[in-house]
Order: structure tokens, then sequence, then C-alpha cells
């Protein structure tokens, strides 16, 4: 430990502390631009300059990388301090004119204006090179440098040019004491911290605020350790020690009884209906990307923002979007229309914007539906019944300047409108995960034409499948609403509870004659159940009753006639064609 | 024997799950639909062996029909594919044997479809009595109870 003494109060600290570190400690302030407490100090500002007594000896030193000696005075506010501070301020303001943290340090210091020649009133770099520093040490990727010398001295990538190396993780523009760097994305890539829209707002969060378990997540894609190998700024901050950079996904083997799918859906992908713009135009989002942005937790913090920053005056809100729609999905997606009323109701709360809900017919199905239905009518929404033909931003009148328009016919007026709006709101239609299909292979269950699991029975059976002990819950076995999806859950966990120690089996199943079968397995590959199995030892292929459901395609492919089906045995089904036609 | 009063005999194979209950529903919706055809059941499509249509024909069948679920409908997931590809072959092999191919139909009617395989069934009908009466034994002379 290093015994100093800070404007007269003593202290002990740890040796290699640094001054403004031991000042820290003892609550004294000494103003400073260029230190940041995660990288190494640079003393390029000089505002942090104290005056230090030892063996004798004043001097003046920067106290960001100066280190505490035993028996070291020092003196922050001495006048030689002052003074050194106030002509540093000087020269700073005329380097860096518009730079507020200057200014702010340069009042508290009584200077009102610089006595030396100001080159740009706009400049803002005070050349601390903490983003130099940021961009080595932290990011790893070394894109931007100090060039040329003297007066002309500036930070740039090399050649002034959009450098290769950048990773756009603006973690540059993020340590800037002064705002002096803006950061552009000049090849469309997306920028990693992105405070932006509807992007990610760190790359170490909690995913949502009902995330179980509730802790925060390092997310690979955005996460600047995953870019360089480099930052670990979190592992530095973390007094717990709990971050864990090499975690990874695990495998574990459980056996179980019986399995209860509840593989969920996916939103369909606006795009691909181009006459709406998605993608081209920033303010036509999907209701996701709404609902992210109405959320508390959300980038705006739950205000609705255009992508300029102001609140939209007017919103389209399309129902239907790829669903009830011949050129893609025949079905109703079942859930728009109350979330899309619910979204009207959200900003007539948070907002005075005018809202345009385009829809083909309102379903409001459930209980409490209706009613929603009706009080939102009564909050001056227009209901425009029509599909929407197109959305533009080529404006036909003046007051269509700068908006999106909405065309749509009106199908109550018979007529064609042209609405001008804010933002658009697109619903798009529910339709199946895209490995749906592998996973109904791989659990012996069908899907029906429009790609949802298939249930055993629409009516009697809206739970169970055909296969024994595989059960289905939500949106995978069709578009649902969060009552709907709670009930089926709970009904499968009820099923799988009852299903008990017996089982029952089919009576038409099928059996293959060991004396007849040669081996040739072609049953086992037209099995849709997997229920046949090769016997290695005996060469032949054997049908486990338990898992036949009795379609005999296996008895139609066997060429040796082993394949038998009970009740529907080939000489069975021969004496039923013989006695038809013998009459 | 003269085509108008020619009554020919149409053997159905159907489903357990699509179109036996399509006929089902056909029989309780009272529609009406010509006698010739008679259903046999099966529990799939995919069940139907080429053998029993042979069979069929050879024992003086004019036509046979196999109904199955719709594509993607099958109770047994793809049963019906399968039937489709064997039907696909066996229409080949029938057209070599000089029967016509027309004779053979795979359709798909659904459980919900009694007026489709009502509509169906009295088409086809039609069209067999056009094509005249198979007479296959007198064409081609074949040793009765052959097996399979």
């Amino acid at each position: 430990m290093v015994k100093i003494k800070i404007d007269g109060k003593e202290i002990k600290v740890e040796k290699g502390t640094t001054i403004l570190k031991a000042a820290e400690k003892l609550d004294i302030k000494i103003p400073t631009l260029c230190y940041h407490p995660l990288l190494e100090p640079y003393s390029a500002c000089r505002i942090c300059m104290v005056e230090i007594k030892i063996k004798n000896r004043n001097e003046l030193v920067t106290s960001c990388n100066t280190v505490v000696e035993e028996g070291m005075e020092i003196f922050t506010v001495s006048d030689r301090a002052l003074k050194a501070r106030r002509i540093n301020i000087e020269l700073l303001m005329a380097r860096a004119p518009a730079a507020e943290p200057v200014k702010k340090i340069a009042e508290e210091l009584g200077i009102e204006k610089t006595r030396f020649e100001i080159k740009d009133p706009t400049e803002k770099c005070i050349l601390c090179g903490l983003c130099v520093r940021t961009c080595e040490q932290v990011v790893g990727a070394k894109a931007i440098s100090f060039i040329e010398r003297g007066a002309d001295r500036k930070v740039s990538p090399p050649f002034e040019e959009p450098s290769e190396a950048c990773i756009s993780c603006a973690a540059c523009a993020y340590f800037c004491p002064t705002e002096a760097i803006i950061y552009e994305d000049l090849r469309k890539r997306k920028v990693i911290h992105s405070e932006l829209y509807l992007g990610p707002t760190t790359a170490i969060r909690i995913p949502f605020l009902q995330a179980i378990p509730n802790v925060p997540r390092i997310d690979p894609d955005s996460c600047i350790h995953f870019k360089t190998e480099q930052c670990k700024l979190c592992e530095k901050v973390c007094e717990r020690e709990a971050i864990n950079y090499k975690m990874e996904d695990k495998y574990e083997e459980v056996e179980i009884g019986s399995v209860i799918l509840a593989t969920g859906y996916e939103v369909f992908d606006c795009s691909k209906i181009p006459q709406y713009g998605y993608g081209r135009y920033d303010n036509v989002i999907t209701s996701l990307e709404f609902e992210h942005l109405c959320h508390a937790s959300g980038p705006t913090g739950g205000k609705i923002k255009l992508i300029n920053g102001e609140e939209p005056e007017s919103i389209a809100i399309i129902h239907c979007v790829g669903s009830r729609d011949e050129n893609y999905k025949n079905y109703c997606s079942r859930i728009c229309c109350m979330f899309a009323m619910k979204f009207a109701h959200l900003v007539k709360e948070k907002t005075k914007a005018e809202i345009y809900e385009f829809y083909i017919d309102i379903r409001a199905f459930g209980k409490g539906y209706e009613e929603f239905y009706k009080r939102v009518l009564e909050e001056d929404v227009n209901f425009i019944r029509g599909k929407v033909a197109e959305i533009t931003d080529f404006a036909e009148s003046p007051e269509e300047e700068g908006k999106l328009i909405v065309i749509a016919e009106d199908t109550l007026l018979g007529m064609i409108r042209r609405i001008p709006v804010d933002m658009v709101v697109l619903c798009p239609a529910i339709v199946p995960k895209n490995d749906a299909e592998n996973v109904r292979k791989l659990f012996g269950i069908g899907c029906t034409a429009d790609g949802f699991f298939r249930e055993q029975h629409p009516k009697l059976g809206p739970i169970s499948t055909v296969t024994d002990g595989i059960f289905i819950a939500g949106a995978c076995q069709g578009p649902k609403d969060i009552p709907d999806s709670v009930a089926q859950g709970a009904g499968a966990a009820g099923a799988v509870l009852s299903l008990g120690d017996t089982f029952t089996i089919e009576p038409i199943y099928g059996v293959i004659d060991e004396e007849l079968c040669s081996g040739c397995k072609l049953c086992i590959g037209v099995c849709p159940y997997d229920a046949i199995t090769f016997d290695k030892e005996k060469k032949i292929s054997r049908i486990q009753e338990m898992l036949c459901k009795g379609c005999g395609t296996c008895v139609a492919t066997c060429p040796s006639g082993a394949s038998k089906q009970n009740g529907f045995k080939d000489e069975q089904i021969f004496a039923e064609i013989e006695g038809i036609l013998s009459v | 024997m003269s085509n108008e009063k020619f009554e020919p005999k149409i053997i159905g194979f159907l489903c357990n799950w699509c179109s036996y209950q399509g006929a089902d529903l056909a029989g309780t919706s009272r529609l009406q639909y010509p006698p010739n055809l008679i259903p046999i059941r099966v529990m799939c499509s995919g069940r139907v062996d080429p053998s029993f249509i042979l069979r069929a024909f050879s024992r003086g069948a004019d036509g046979v029909l196999i109904f199955g679920c719709h594509l993607g409908d099958c109770h047994y997931e793809e049963g019906n594919y399968k039937a489709l590809r064997r039907y696909k072959l066996l229409t080949k092999l029938l057209e070599q044997f000089g029967i016509e191919k027309e004779r053979l139909r795979l359709e798909w009617v659904s459980a919900a479809e009694g007026d489709r395989f009502a509509n169906l069934v009295a088409q086809i009908t039609k069209e067999i009595k056009a094509l005249g009466p198979l007479n296959w034994e007198n064409q081609i002379s074949i040793e009765k109870g052959g097996s399979k």
C-alpha cells in the first residue's frame, strides 16, 4: 500500500494506482476528456493536470496516467494546475469550438473565449484518440488511426476512404467524448449497436421482459467479441465473473413416454408481396415490428415513432397480408383482426394519429371480441372494407407529398381510394414453421394441405395425432390465438397424464409370414410409421403391432405375398371381386 | 349387345377414411348415381394391389375405379401417393394388354365430397358405357382360376 495526500487528505491506495483513480476514492473530481476507465490512459487532452510534490520537488503531471508514489502530495486545484488546465482548454476551444464538453469545462474554469485562432467553428474532434484506442484495444479492428501531422492531424481510416477493416460496430462513436464521430452506414451494412429504429439495443441483453431464465444473453451476431475475438468489456465490468464466451449449445438425451409438439408458427414474409413495399419503404413495417416498437422495453421505450424519430400523424393497418389470398395462403390467420384492432386502440391511447384499418371481413369470433370491436369503432378508427392494391410514395397531389399512399378499393363506397399515411403496419399471415415437414416425418404424423400438423380428427380428436403418444398444441396445428393455444396445451398435458399403462391398438394391423418373407426390405421403405424392422438373424422383416396403423401399403408392395393385413387379406379381397363379378 | 342396353360392371376400391365416407355421404344425402359401381372397402388406396385390378378385369369387370383421399390428405400420410405411382405404371401395362386406359380410373374424393363422388360415378359410368364391354375373356384366352 502507498500512503499519499490529496488536497490535504491522507489516503492509502494500492501500488500502481493512478492519481485520478486515487482522487476518485476521495470524491475529488478532476476534469478529463480523453480518459475512459475501460481503456489505457493516453493523456491527450491534458485537462486532468494536477500539481504534485515529491521529495521537495514540485511538478505538473497528468493525473490519468501518473502512478502514485509513497509520500506523494497532490494538489488538484492549485494555481499552477488550474493555470495549466486553463491554457489547455483554451487551446482545445480553438481546436474544437463546437464540442459541448469542452465548452462546459471551460465554463467551470472561468474561460469565456479562446485567445487562439479558430480554424473551423464546426469542429468537434479534440484529437484525444479515444476512438483510435477503442478500435485497437477494444474492438481489435484497427480500422482508424491518426493521419497527417501537426496542424493537419486528424483521425481517419487509411486513405480517408471507408475501410474494409471496419466492422461497423460504432464503438468509436460510443466512446467519443465530444460526439465528433457520426456513423454513417456507407456500405449499407447493418450497424451493430444501432439504436436505430427496430434494431437490437445492445449485443448483451435480456431477450425479452418475460424471458425465463431472466438473465442477459450475448447475441453472437452483434457482439464485437465474436467478430474480432477482442472487446470483452462486459467481462471486465462484471464483478460476479458471470460472463462466459465459450458457452455452447448442449445436447442432452432424455427418455420420455410421449411427446407434445408445440413448435409454433412463422409469419409470412411480406416482401413476397412487392406492391406493399415492405423492405423498400422504411415506414412499412410488420405487426411484430410494430409490437416491438410499442413495447416499453423496445427501442423507443414504447413511443410510436417513424424512422426519422417523429410521431406519425396517420397510420394504416392492413389486414390479411398473405392470408385469405388465392395467390399466397387461402386460410384465415384468425388472430390478425383482433391484434390489428388492439394496435388501433394502442395508437389512439399513445398518439393523436389518424388510423385506417383496411380489412376484408372483421372476424371477432372470441369471447368479448365483438365488444372490443364495437369499442374500437367508437374510438374514431376508420375502417375501410377492401383489400389494399398498392402502397406507393408516388404523390399525385400536394397533400400526398412525402407520405406513403395506400391505394385500395373501398367496397362499401364502391370506389378506389388513395389515403396518404405516415406509417403502414402489415398484418402478415401465420404460416407453418419451415421445418414442419421434417418434424412431421420424425414423429410419424401428418400435415394438412396448408402445411400445419394434422390432428387425429378435426372434431373428436383435436389434440392427438395418428401416432399414439404424440400430441399437438398451439399454432403448429393451425393459426390460433393465445386462449385457444393455452386450452389446447392444457388439453394435451391432460391427455398425456391420462394415458395410463394400457395402450389401444388398431384391430386392423399387418403381419408378415416368416415362411414367405424373402427379406427384400421393400416394405420397410413404404411404411409411413417406421413400424417394420428387419430381423438380421432370420433375414426377414417384422411388423410391430404397436406401431402399425393398418394402412396395408406394405401388403400391396410385398412381392412374395408374405405381408398380410388382418381383415383385408389378399384372398379376402379376391373373393370379394369374384363374388361381385360372378353375379 | 347394343351399347344402349349395355350396363357395365364397375368395381371401385374405396379408401376407408375419405372416399368410402364420401360414398356414404352421397347415400345419406340421397344423391342419385348409377348402380353399376360396386364398392370394395380398403383401408387405404395404398392397399390396392395391382393384382386386384388385373383380377377384376380378368373376371369380367368393364371398369375399375380407385378412390382415395386428396393428395396431402391421406389418413396414412402418403398411401395415396403410392397408389398414384402404381396407377401410372399399371395404365401402361393395361395398354399393352389392349385394355383402354380409360377403364382404370384413379380419383380423389374426400369424406365431404358426396356430390363429387356421385358426379364422378355418373360420368365414369357414362364413359365406360361409351367404350362398350371389355369382353376380355373372349379377346384373350386366359386360364380360369389363375393365381396372383
